[in-house]
């Protein structure tokens, strides 16, 4: 049913990617008859493989590619090779994602109005206004089935839900429910309800949860418009005399390099390697990197502000029941700085396996303090907390002046620092969450840090201004009229919300702007 | 892994009577340790047994769990044993960082590492290393090493994959009662 296209076909549009942007826009663009080529550096993984495992799943899925950090984060010290969570596979890190899917609230497209400037910070409004993308959230809310939208009940509240509930009550806050989830709460799409595995982060057995690996993708090649080509590793998008993107080079799976031609290429391989493949395409017409003119090319790198806090209870919760992060807590995702910070936060429920608790709830550490914690798992209720952290220029993706990869491509260092702002607001959700547990008789709270990166934004952002952005408000290069970015590297800012929902959302704007053009000529 | 529940064919008294204790549990004999109630052995190739013996009254103290057996401690270090008869810089860097423990537990008055008594007297002489390669290099393994051992996963009530049994919808995802 797939398309098979020829290399020599510059009648393409090549995305690079297959996630929630790339594995959108391919299956949008091929909805409206335009041929694409989406090009996958990872393999087709299915529900049939996923693996309920933490370790043997995650060298399956994710991202191990040579990668360095720097800055003053702790992950560079505890998982210096590991700057991020993602999914090298066809379905991207929606294989992965948890399945929140939040709007922005409508004040953070325009930060910078509402917060005002921020030493230390690189805040810019985003050229797009608030009711621009409210028909694209609902176009989107009902692709992925989001629960709470379109009339779909909730999904029901498992232990650890119940438990956040019972101290959001007593804290007083009035948003907690089970989340708007891309899992379904009811078969739909021909895609089974959620049976409560509690292995979301694994890939969904059931495919309940909304990923593009099994919905987008098929969808896209049952038209005979969409070609995936798996393990496609990109290393250099090429351009022409004029300037115009012309085609890719990817390496296929034995290392044998090979040219796409393009008549335009979407670059959706998350914000490390989206900036990193940009930089890696500097030609002597664009020294510093492709669609690079702004300098702004890697920079303003941003990954949340997020930690967790696992409570311990005299009697078991077994939070690991379940789907993982259906539960949610919206009360302090408000700009409010009387707290001590600009921007919010949402806490949301949270829970990882034992394998994985042993590595991340305090990496490095060890005796009596973090084995009793350990033996406390049972009777563990977790959550995670993600809010808007400040963009800044210094936090960027760079390309590594020695260290190259598998195809002698520089590899990128993701250095990164908080900002004052994200220490304060982490403190503020810290203790929040803590006075959440205690309400409800935890007899110990762990402020856990930062897990390696999952949600990776920033990097090649959006402006109005040319010089302060890379793209336009279409995700179109302010210097190259067919390059596109289609990721969340695209975002000015972001938000205190879960990034799929809005990735996607601009996704399906995207496909509708590329159309067009390419309808007027101007593609 | 190649630990035995008896070695090559002898019975474990004469196992046991062929090596000399140096801990509670643990006899190390010629290129071997075993455990005298846990009816265990695990030969040993790259590294001295009485080495080995003292890595895993190591492990136990950087990450004890007094429900855990020594068994799976033994099966968390072993990679150890085998890297160092693969590398003998590697080798070397395990043997010394023993030696080094030993050396630290004498000035604290105690015969060595092992013969310290109490755990937070051993702890002390670990927080003394605790930069150094040697004992990254046993506390980063047993991360994953130990904690991803299926078999001590009921100990922490964690109960792994769900979906052969078809996930928890009828089966507790929402039991709780205390609340």
């Amino acid at each position: 049913m797939s398309a098979p296209f020829d290399l020599s076909d510059d009648s393409v549009v090549v995305v690079i990617g297959t996630g929630a942007g790339g594995g959108t826009l391919a299956n949008e663009l091929a909805q409206k008859g335009i041929s694409v080529v989406a090009l996958e550096a990872g393999g087709r993984h299915l529900p049939d493989d996923y693996i309920n495992d933490e370790w043997p799943s995650f060298s399956q899925l994710a991202w191990l590619d040579k990668r360095t950090t720097s800055g003053g984060w702790r992950v560079a010290k505890d998982f210096a090779g590991l700057p991020a969570w993602i999914v090298k596979a066809v379905g991207g890190s929606t294989t992965h994602w948890a399945g929140a899917s939040l709007r922005f609230q409508d004040h953070e497209w325009k930060s910078l109005t509402h917060y005002g400037a921020v030493e230390g910070a690189n805040l810019l409004d985003w050229p797009i206004e608030p009711e621009e993308m409210a028909p694209y959230y609902a176009k989107a809310e009902d692709k992925m089935g989001v629960t709470l939208t379109n009339g779909i009940p909730g999904l029901p509240g498992n232990n650890n839900f119940k438990v956040m509930k019972a101290g959001a009550d007593k804290l007083g806050y009035t948003e907690c429910h089970t989340g708007r989830m891309a899992i379904n709460s009811q078969e739909r799409d021909g895609r089974s309800a959620c049976q409560q595995t509690g292995f979301c982060f694994q890939g969904c057995k059931f495919g309940a949860k909304w990923s593009t690996a099994y919905t987008e993708i098929p969808l896209g090649e049952a038209t005979g418009n969409l070609e995936v080509r798996e393990y496609a590793h990109v290393l250099t998008i090429e351009h022409n005399d004029e300037g115009k993107v012309s085609g890719v080079v990817y390496a296929d799976k034995d290392g044998n390099q090979h040219r796409q031609a393009a008549r335009a290429v979407a670059v959706a391989g998350n914000s490390i390697e989206s900036p990193r493949l940009l930089l890696n395409s500097a030609s002597s017409m664009f020294a510093d990197g492709l669609g690079n003119s702004s300098g702004q090319v890697g920079k303003n790198y941003m990954r949340h502000m997020t930690g967790s806090v696992y409570g311990i209870f005299p009697e078991p919760v077994r939070m690991w029941r379940g789907t993982t992060m259906a539960g949610i807590v919206q009360d302090e995702a408000r700009h409010d700085p009387s707290r001590g910070f600009v921007g919010g936060y949402e806490l949301e429920t949270l829970s990882i396996g034992l394998p994985f608790m042993a590595a991340f709830l305090d990496p490095g550490s060890w005796g009596r303090e973090f084995t009793s914690a350990m033996e406390g798992y049972e009777n563990m209720a977790g959550m995670w907390i993600v809010g808007e952290d400040m963009p800044q220029e210094t936090n960027a993706i760079t390309l590594h002046a020695e260290e190259k990869d598998q195809f002698g491509m520089a590899v990128p260092n993701v250095h990164f620092t908080d900002h004052a702002n994200d220490i304060a607001m982490r403190n503020h959700a810290y203790q929040q969450g803590s006075a959440l547990y205690d309400a409800v008789g935890a007899t110990r709270t762990l402020p856990t840090p930062p897990y390696p990166s999952t949600h990776n934004l920033g990097t090649n952002r959006m402006s109005e201004d040319p010089s302060k952005g890379v793209v336009n408000k279409w995700g179109q290069s302010h210097d190259i009229a067919n390059l596109f970015v289609s990721d969340g590297s695209q975002f000015t800012t972001g938000a205190a919300e879960n990034p799929t929902l809005t990735i996607v959302s601009l996704a399906i704007r995207q496909a509708d702007y590329i159309a067009d053009q390419m309808s007027k000529g101007e593609l | 892994m190649t630990m035995q529940k008896s070695a090559r064919g002898m019975t474990r008294r004469e196992l046991l009577s062929s090596g000399v204790t140096v801990s509670a549990a643990l006899v190390a004999g010629g290129g071997f340790i075993a455990h005298s109630t846990e009816s265990w052995a695990m030969e040993t190739t790259g590294l001295k047994p009485e080495t080995m013996a003292t890595i895993l009254q190591v492990a136990r103290d950087t990450y004890p769990h007094d429900r855990i057996a020594d068994a799976n401690y033994a099966i968390a270090i072993k990679g150890h044993d085998e890297a160092a008869a693969e590398d003998p810089e590697f080798a070397e860097m395990m043997e010394s960082g023993v030696r080094l423990l030993d050396a630290l537990a004498r000035r604290k008055g105690n015969p060595g590492y092992l013969a310290t008594g109490w755990e937070s007297d051993r702890v002390a002489l670990l927080q003394m290393v605790e930069d150094k390669p040697f004992f990254q290099t046993i506390r980063g393994g047993l991360v994953v090493g130990l904690y991803n051992q299926k078999d001590i996963w009921g100990q922490f009530g964690y109960e792994g994959a769900s979906f052969e049994e078809g996930g928890y919808i009828d089966r507790g995802f929402d039991d709780i009662a205390w609340l």
